[in-house]
């Protein structure tokens, strides 16, 4: 006799431990498969946006540290270079290496977070994120050094930076790109291979090629799915054309394939930073810029790539000192598009890990 | 370089199987017709030499005579990009053509404009609010809500 059975709906979150942030999973149950599934967000909404209109340019800077909390220095240098577009502000070229450094450091920063994460969700529970920890420790110093802050930095300024770095920064730099590669490898013996790693991860939420671009998916997510676009590459801002690196690639689309792609960015990052160091020349660090930033009336439109995808900002001006109009493209939230498409026909335990594997941060998300 | 096409340009591609649905264009924008945004990007995504399969972002700015709608449109295929705009004067119930049958991108983003600009997004499958709560009055992008 078959048993009579009814789908079940199971709310995942707002608060719990896989879901990094405050953030909704409402699952639709056949047994332990997801049949249906809808991400439920914005708890965490401060209306950035409506915020950066209030605001001088200048002072819009601190705002973008609290979008993605775990890679501010990218979102400081999505949000200059917009300005600095609108208003056609040019920047030395010491500052412009430094920010090269800056962006690739906070890359490794917000891929250990990731990878480490993604672990966690796996059920390695803490070893490698403490491991990872360590690392991402390192350059959260080198970036109190500069900035005096440990998470929200609020450094990059419009037209470069306000000082130059202290004389200790560069040494305690290349201190750091010697230990790192070193710690990469050691991830790589213990994790590439790892059994249970493969049976978790690899086949798991495969997002198709056709898909990911369709889905507007960027960053590692749409990289993983087989498409070779990375803006530093495709279309260079600050002085990316001037570097050697490679643009890591999956095939399968499945969360082996994400993590491996960022592991494997980490290490391009410090390629990126080794040469930067080598060539960054003495100078000036800010252009002249006047106190008041007043663009004229105009619009740009600026985009990076972010450690989790392309964030762009779309700067409208009314030749006043604050923006009309801010729009952020917030990677995190147009990769989480993919996210129903990624679970439905998993189970409940590959959903945590599937949703891991994209990388998210809710202050994005909401924003 | 991502290479900007200029809105004359791909105008010129446009003109002649869609008369009438351009209204503006510039160095680096185009500004089309609402009633026919939904055809003109079908034809951008496929056309041989444009193929815009990627939709980047979609943004509105609230310009109080009318909302202006920003979708920055990118070939993977040709490495270059354009900026289609489109207007809706109507400010009680505005409404453009949803684009989610062509990207599915544009899902997050359409309902994030309905919730904070207040537009309609037409034949999008789930428009609701997206950040702020079902009962929440007004939005908030909007120039004249503070």
């Amino acid at each position: 006799m078959a048993l009579k059975t009814e789908p079940f709906v199971l709310n995942i979150g707002p608060v719990h431990p896989s879901t990094h942030g405050v953030f909704r999973m409402r699952a639709t149950l056949d047994g332990e498969v997801i049949i249906d599934l809808e991400p439920v967000f914005g708890y965490l909404h401060r209306g950035i946006e409506k915020l950066a209109e209030e605001r001088t340019y200048t002072g819009g800077i601190p705002l973008t540290d609290r979008l993605d909390y775990l890679a501010s220095m990218s979102n400081n240098l999505a949000y200059v270079l917009a300005v600095e577009k609108l208003a056609g502000i040019s920047v030395p070229e010491r500052a412009e290496y430094l920010r090269v450094i800056l962006a690739e450091l906070q890359r490794i920063a917000s891929h250990l977070i990731a990878v480490g994460a993604f672990l966690n969700d796996c059920g390695a529970f803490f070893t490698p994120f403490l491991y990872m920890f360590r690392e991402r420790e390192k350059i959260v110093d080198l970036f109190e050094m500069l900035s005096g802050q440990r998470l929200l930095y609020n450094y990059m300024r419009i037209g470069g930076f306000t000082q130059d770095i202290p004389d200790e920064f560069l040494p305690a730099l290349e201190k750091f790109v010697k230990q790192m590669p070193g710690f990469i490898d050691e991830y790589d013996r213990f994790l590439m291979k790892n059994e249970i790693l493969l049976a978790r991860a690899k086949g798991v939420g495969i997002l198709p090629k056709e898909l990911a671009i369709n889905i507007s998916a960027s960053g590692p997510v749409l990289r993983a799915s087989g498409v070779k676009w990375d803006i530093r590459k495709v279309d260079p801002y600050s002085i990316y054309e001037r570097f050697e690196f490679e643009i890591p690639t999956g095939s399968a689309g499945d969360c082996y394939d994400r993590y491996r792609v960022r592991v494997e960015e980490m290490r391009q990052s410090l390629r990126i930073i080794r040469q930067a160091m080598e060539q960054i020349p003495p100078g000036a660090m800010r252009s002249e810029v006047p106190h008041l930033v007043r663009p004229p009336a105009g619009e740009a439109y600026a985009h990076i790539e972010a450690p989790k995808g392309e964030l762009g900002f779309y700067l409208v001006s009314d030749n006043s000192i604050a923006p009309y109009r801010c729009h952020i493209r917030a990677p995190s939230l147009i990769n989480l598009t993919a996210l129903r498409e990624m679970i439905i026909g998993w189970k409940i335990q590959d959903a945590i890990i599937i949703f891991g594997s994209i990388d998210i941060t809710m202050g994005e998300v909401d924003r | 370089m991502t290479l900007a096409l200029s809105g004359e340009e791909v105008a010129t591609k446009l003109e002649q199987q869609f008369p009438g649905s351009i209204i503006e264009t510039s160095k680096d924008s185009l500004l089309a017709k609402n009633e026919s945004l939904f055809d003109l990007v079908s034809f951008l995504k496929t056309a041989p030499g444009l193929d815009f399969s990627y939709l980047s972002t979609i943004t509105a700015v609230d310009y109080y005579d009318y909302f202006e709608l920003v979708y920055q449109l990118v070939s993977l295929e040709h490495n270059h990009s354009l900026v289609l705009k489109t207007r809706c004067y109507e400010r009680e119930s505005p409404a453009v053509p949803s684009l989610v049958s062509l990207y599915r991108g544009a899902d997050y983003q359409e309902r994030e404009i309905y919730d904070l600009m207040g537009i309609s997004f037409e034949g999008h499958p789930n428009l609701k609010r997206i950040v702020l709560w079902d009962g929440f009055k007004g939005h908030p992008l909007r120039k004249d809500y503070l």
